[in-house]
């Protein structure tokens, strides 16, 4: 009788609770402050922005899919968070079909060319975001003064860290991105996701700890470097990207301190006054030769 | 702090199912099938034919190769047929099916054995291979192979294995708890015989019930580990590295580091082989599941099959979806009810297509990175996975494919759902099957190649 047949598989029998869905949902759930931030410090346009990009990544994702004729996958989240990241990224200020545009570069040439979630090398909303940052350098750095706060207008809030008070800088109400103001917003997050063990602490500490050390060997303020531009969102968010970071326990320390180090190098030693997201994208490049370097010792080798 | 290994994961144990219910002596059934071969090694062949009378504890099949086990008649009765028969290994093989007279008559060879004092260590070695005895935590590699050290090798300690860190099951622990004498009189026995100087009894934190009464029975040269609850402790590397701190080189047998390890159910089989003469003709399985009515610790006979237990436990309140030959992380499903159990079945734990779902097309590999985070060998199992399901056996190999136990914690941490694992079993066995053909290549060309 059919139904008494009994299912055969191989072991094991038993999974853990968490799937892609949940990690993606749950990455997109600590993203919440700090576009709660990001609207607090810039008005509703900035929620509009979240919302172009993240609806325009959906929607690339979903048409890219259809033309190709293979799977929808759009369900499994991981379109959202990009969407999400991106719209952080940038400015509130940013043409709403510039954002869109973004969103479609992410999920096209970010993600999808390579084959889709897991395959791509570099992360999609940086992507995304250094192709708008190439094509439209002054709309991508019309910063805005968060409302009703004196700011320094138009001047990269890097460039002016020495004149901006720790406490703004740590709060959010300084000029910037969308989502990179509030260090405060951008840490609930980290440490929700942290506790769920969804984003590796070796990165978080990796990068951040970098930059303490170069700060203080440099004679910075290293929470200053800390707080300001795109540091916590991208060590918190973007760096521990799962699919573009190092598989190797020490692999991620090592890409960790790597951005680290290329964050200061960019901030202080080049003509770009901010380099979160060129960091991140050179370090992506060399997770292959840092899964191969350093994998773990295998038990009785 | 309490030992452990780096890796591993932390399931659901559900161990309160059965943990406080003693062993209860299930009657064989009415047939009961004896598969020839339920170890590691060479296939016994049958010393019976059809229509042969059996009695309780006569030797049907045994055997000259050194890696082997004897074979032994759970019941008295009359040999029905030997015949192939799909067994809870999921391949088919040779069995003795026999049918029970119920009246259980002993062969008049069990006779209790000199006392343990007068043995010497080959006697001991014998008297383990004659009874049958294999390892009973589930892996089945010949006892007395283990316990006859090869020449220069030097065995420090005896480790009795009663991690159980498998999930559901609680048999060892009912075996510390209702079997003491027995244990530490065949851990002795096992010491003696292999040359070891210090025994120690490994349990995991949650069977600390027995860490007092057991460590009150030790003498100087014996000792209880508590070891953390975490799976797989229970596995032969993963225990030395936790209680020693040693590493068992890749390739080779815990001697390397003068380590012998036994399960605890195998220490109380030799015990009974000596003192009573009794061989392995039945072994401890908790049967399980929150699904089953009264679940619980039995002593079941060989050969006994699972329509006859899953009387015992008095069914299930929902219909059954797995029939699982062990644990849940690394049992054996079985196809039918009628499939015996054999002498390495731990346990058989009984699931609901709900607590054990059907997993199809996984989602793609997100390198999140936990399979290598979890690997209690330190393997990169997403690697394995992708070098074997493309044909790069070589490569896997060289990525240490071969170093896997099988312990399935990648595919069990997974958020993919990948089927990691069992890519890996895949690519063991098709080297395994590569290493018999190129055997078989040699042998036909050997005689060209010298004519």
């Amino acid at each position: 009788m059919v139904e008494d047949l009994l299912i055969v598989s191989s072991s094991p029998y038993i999974r853990a609770q968490d799937t892609v869905k949940r990690i993606m949902y749950s990455v997109a759930i600590a993203l919440i402050p700090a576009i709660a931030a990001g609207v607090f410090f810039f008005g509703w346009r900035a929620l509009a922005v979240v919302l172009t990009s993240v609806g325009a990544a959906l929607a690339t994702e979903v048409i890219w899919q259809r033309l190709r004729g293979i799977p929808l996958t759009v369900s499994d989240g991981s379109a959202i968070v990009t969407g999400m990241l991106l719209a952080l990224n940038l400015p509130p200020t940013v043409p709403l079909w510039i954002a869109a545009l973004g969103s479609a570069v992410a999920i096209i040439i970010g993600k999808q060319v390579y084959g889709g979630l897991g395959a791509n090398p570099f992360n999609p909303a940086l992507v995304g975001r250094v192709f708008l940052t190439a094509s439209f350098p002054a709309i991508m750095t019309n910063w805005l003064s968060p409302a009703g706060y004196d700011a320094i207008a138009s001047a990269t809030p890097l460039a002016a860290t020495t004149k901006i008070p720790l406490s703004n800088l740590f709060w959010g109400s300084v000029p910037g991105c969308i989502g990179e103001t509030s260090a405060f917003a951008l840490l609930i997050g980290g440490l929700y996701l942290l506790i769920k063990g969804y984003i590796d602490y070796r990165i978080v500490s990796g990068v951040l700890g970098t930059v303490i050390v170069i700060s203080l060997i440099m004679g910075l303020n290293p929470l200053a470097q800390l707080f300001a531009g795109g540091l916590m969102l991208g060590a918190l968010f973007m760096a521990t990207d799962m699919v573009t970071s190092p598989v190797t326990p020490k692999g991620r320390w090592i890409f960790g301190i790597g951005i680290g180090v290329l964050v200061m190098l960019i901030r202080h030693g080049a003509g770009m006054p901010e380099g979160v997201s060129y960091s991140i994208l050179l370090m992506n490049a060399t997770v292959p030769l840092i899964n191969r370097a350093t994998r773990p010792r295998i038990y009785g080798r | 702090m309490l030992k452990s290994f780096k890796g591993g994961v932390h399931p659901n144990y559900h161990k309160e199912l059965t943990c406080s219910k003693s062993f209860v002596e299930v009657k064989a059934s009415d047939v009961v099938i004896i598969p020839l071969k339920m170890h590691i090694g060479a296939e016994a062949k049958p010393l019976v034919k059809k229509g042969d009378q059996v009695l309780v504890g006569q030797k049907i099949a045994d055997t000259d190769a050194y890696i082997g086990a004897a074979v032994h008649s759970s019941v008295s009765g009359t040999v029905q047929k030997i015949d192939s028969t799909l067994l809870p290994s999921g391949l088919r093989g040779p069995a003795i099916f026999i049918n029970n007279d119920g009246n259980y008559q002993l062969d008049p060879s069990i006779k209790p054995h000199k006392p343990l004092e007068e043995l010497t260590p080959r006697e001991i070695v014998d008297i383990v291979r004659d009874s049958g005895i294999v390892g009973l935590g589930g892996a089945t590699f010949p006892t007395h192979v283990k316990l006859c050290v090869p020449e220069g090798k030097d065995v420090e300690y005896l480790l009795i294995n009663a991690a159980e860190c498998e999930p559901y099951l609680s048999c060892d622990h009912r075996t510390l708890l209702e079997r003491t004498d027995d244990l530490f009189y065949g851990m002795k026995a096992a010491a003696k015989a292999c040359g070891a100087d210090h025994i120690k009894i490994c349990i995991e934190d949650n069977k600390k019930d027995c860490l007092e009464f057991l460590t009150s029975r030790c003498g100087s040269d014996c000792e209880v580990v508590l070891l953390k609850t975490k799976y797989p402790q229970g596995g032969e590397k993963q225990l030395i590295k936790a209680v020693l701190n040693r590493e068992v080189p890749s390739g080779t047998l815990p001697y390397e580091v003068g380590v012998v390890v036994i399960n605890v159910g195998t220490a109380v089989a030799i015990a009974e082989a000596i003192k009573t003469g009794m061989p392995l003709v039945k072994r401890a399985v908790t049967v399980t599941g929150s699904i089953v009515n009264n679940p619980g610790n039995f002593i079941v006979p060989i050969g006994t099959t699972m329509d006859k237990l899953l009387e015992v436990v008095g069914g299930t309140k929902e219909k059954i979806g797995r029939i699982i030959y062990g644990g849940p992380m690394m049992g054996i499903a079985i196809h039918e009810t009628d499939e015996p159990v054999v002498k390495g079945t731990s346990g058989i734990l009984i699931l609901s297509e709900k607590e054990s779902p059907v997993i199809g097309e996984p989602d793609p590999c997100i390198r999140c990175a936990r399979c290598v985070d979890h690997c209690p060998m330190h393997l990169m199992p997403n690697m394995l996975e992708r070098y074997v399901s493309k044909g790069g056996l070589d490569k896997a190999k060289s990525m240490g494919l071969l170093d896997c136990i099988e312990c399935g914690c990648c595919s069990y941490v997974c958020p993919s759902k990948r089927h990691l694992v069992q890519w890996i079993k895949v690519g063991k066995m098709e080297i395994a099957m590569q290493k018999r053909r190129d055997a078989e290549n040699h042998k036909r060309s050997t005689p060209v190649a010298t004519a």
